[in-house]
């Protein structure tokens, strides 16, 4: 009720100016941040919440008993149970610091991979994975004499194809692995569906949560998904941190992949006793900074909503479509402004007879930063698109509209150089 | 600044590169691929001992991959494996008349370290680290 009274409207404005970088220059014109798939920029919040920690009270973390120690714990740990909290998961032991996505799964494909995965066995991705949810996996099946399989794209080559997860998941894998937001196409899987359909069949559920954490709410409890993974630097947080949520009990039987310091309860010279989770998979000192950055990142993105979030990106992901689409001899891909509700707000575009890289180097002489190439999906990009690599435009809650009329400029300009059309 | 990349020269070079096609007879070859670019090109040439007398290239690419290909393969015409076996940084810069950028420097050697590895493995040579490092 009090919230319906207070009635808050999204004010882009005042986002902007907790973002220090969106106010400098590049290349002598205001920086147009449009590349937030890699990674987002900070606010001063988080910035400040590092320095802070530097600054007053920086300490090592669980051994110290005096007051600054304590309070570095604290922090640390308070950030779990923001993130927890964020995602949903039943409390904070379910929720462990990595590096980034990245670290995450591997953890889980060592970790847990590395005990079930037998000789013969299947383990099921789809062809819209970033490097990151595919390499891992082709590691382990090489290794452990596995049958990798992918769930293909349908002929949308923009979803993936329900009927190929069904033909998929007859093989038995042990593991799915499927990312919630496609990095180069925008599209948001049915993970719940997924997810419920893998259980049928008995498979484990990883879902590479780094594109829609930063986006959408996320609840791994109505998802089902046995891990989940997200990295902070893609989610106004700093870089050197990004979290593994895995459900408590799978967790509590995986054998942890690093080991030393902290991890564990009791060593004598012939035995180790794990420690508690979520400890037990943080061997040595964590990035304590990176952890409390984390926690006022997930401060800041709680104080906006992540629902006003994915509303804001849903307006202006609509207005870029629709900009974009009447531009000649450009191509977007993945869902068109019919699916909203079913993509996010990464655009993948390319233009006739120029290369990505042109692209992007016309767009960073006007200040505009955009990426170009595979977008560490190469087979996607490449097998599938038909592209050596493409242009991507990717928004977040900071972007506004007179930014897309940059971008639509910097196309023209494009074309312009090329002399396209 | 960064438009100066896109000097009409280097654009024309694109549109209408140099030297562009594969050569059936070659006495050397070579192919490279820039994985993070996705940039892809073969050079092929016809020695007379160590002269060039013909040089082709095939690929795909950027501007200023393609556009370097093409200006360093009229560069390379009529000179000595020796001469390609000296050329460095310093000489594409001087052929596409620009300094890229750290960004794009590696589409700008890309065609220059294929023309040197063409050669290298020819003279049954290792590569040295200098082109390696292209
Ligand atoms: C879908 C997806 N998965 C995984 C990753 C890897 O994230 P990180 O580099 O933070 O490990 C990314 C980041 O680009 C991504 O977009």
């Amino acid at each position: 009720m009090k919230q319906d009274n207070m009635h808050e409207t999204f004010d882009v404005e005042r986002i902007r100016s907790d973002f220090p970088i969106l106010s400098t220059k590049m290349n002598g014109k205001p920086l147009v941040y449009l590349d937030n798939a890699a990674t987002s920029q900070k606010p001063n919040q988080v910035i400040e919440s590092i320095s802070n920690y530097y600054r007053t009270y920086n300490a090592n973390i669980h051994r110290g008993i005096y007051a600054i120690a304590v309070e570095a714990t604290d922090a640390y740990v308070d950030s779990k149970v923001k993130l927890a909290k964020l995602v949903n998961a039943k409390g904070m032991e379910e929720i462990i610091y990595t590096r980034n996505t990245t670290e995450a799964i591997n953890i889980v494909a060592l970790g847990w991979g590395g005990a079930n995965i037998k000789q013969g066995d299947h383990i099921l991705i789809t062809q819209m994975e970033h490097h990151s949810n595919l390499v891992p996996w082709m590691l382990l099946a090489r290794r452990n004499g596995a049958v990798l399989d992918y769930v293909k794209l349908d002929e949308s080559k923009s979803m993936l194809d329900m009927q190929s997860l069904e033909e998929q998941l007859e093989n038995e894998p042990k593991i799915v692995a499927v990312t919630h937001v496609s990095n180069v196409l925008g599209t948001i899987n049915d993970v719940k569906h997924i997810t419920r359909k893998a259980h049928d069949h008995g498979a484990v559920v990883l879902v590479d949560g780094a594109q829609s954490a930063p986006h959408m709410q996320v609840d791994v409890q109505d998802i089902g998904c046995d891990f989940f993974t997200l990295s902070s630097h893609k989610m106004l947080g700093p870089t050197g941190i990004g979290a593994l949520y895995g459900k408590f009990d799978i967790l509590d039987k995986m054998d942890p992949v690093l080991s030393g310091g902290d991890m564990i309860k009791s060593v004598t010279f012939s035995d180790v006793t794990w420690n508690d989770l979520p400890w037990k998979f943080e061997a040595g000192t964590p990035d304590i900074a990176g952890g409390i950055g984390f926690g006022a990142a997930i401060d800041y993105l709680n104080g906006i909503g992540m629902k006003s979030i994915r509303d804001h990106e849903k307006k202006i992901t609509k207005y870029a479509l629709e900009k974009l689409s009447g531009i000649k001899h450009l191509k977007t891909y993945g869902l068109g402004k019919e699916d909203l509700e079913r993509r996010g707000g990464v655009i993948s575009f390319s233009i006739d007879k120029v290369h990505p890289h042109d692209v992007s180097q016309v767009f960073d002489s006007e200040g505009i930063a955009i990426r170009a190439g595979h977008h560490c999906a190469m087979p996607l990009v490449e097998e599938i698109l038909g592209e050596s690599a493409v242009s991507r435009i990717s928004f977040y809650l900071y972007n506004k509209e007179s930014e897309v009329d940059r971008a639509a400029q910097a196309v023209e300009l494009v074309k312009k150089t090329f002399k396209v059309g | 600044m960064a438009l100066d990349l896109y000097a009409e020269d280097i654009v024309s070079h694109y549109e209408h590169p140099h030297n562009a096609g594969v050569m059936k007879d070659a006495d050397a070859s070579f192919h490279n691929y820039n994985a993070s670019c996705g940039d892809d090109i073969t050079i092929y040439l016809k020695l007379d001992k160590d002269k060039i007398t013909d040089i082709k290239f095939k690929g795909t690419g950027c501007a200023v991959s393609v556009a370097s290909a093409s200006m360093l393969t009229d560069f390379a015409k009529g000179k000595s494996l020796k001469d390609v076996e000296g050329m460095n940084v310093k000489t594409i810069i001087g052929i596409i008349g620009i300094d890229p950028g750290p960004a794009r420097l590696k589409c700008a050697t890309l065609s220059l370290r294929t023309l040197k590895e063409a050669v290298f493995l020819y003279e049954h040579k290792e590569a040295d680290r200098e082109t390696k490092a292209l």
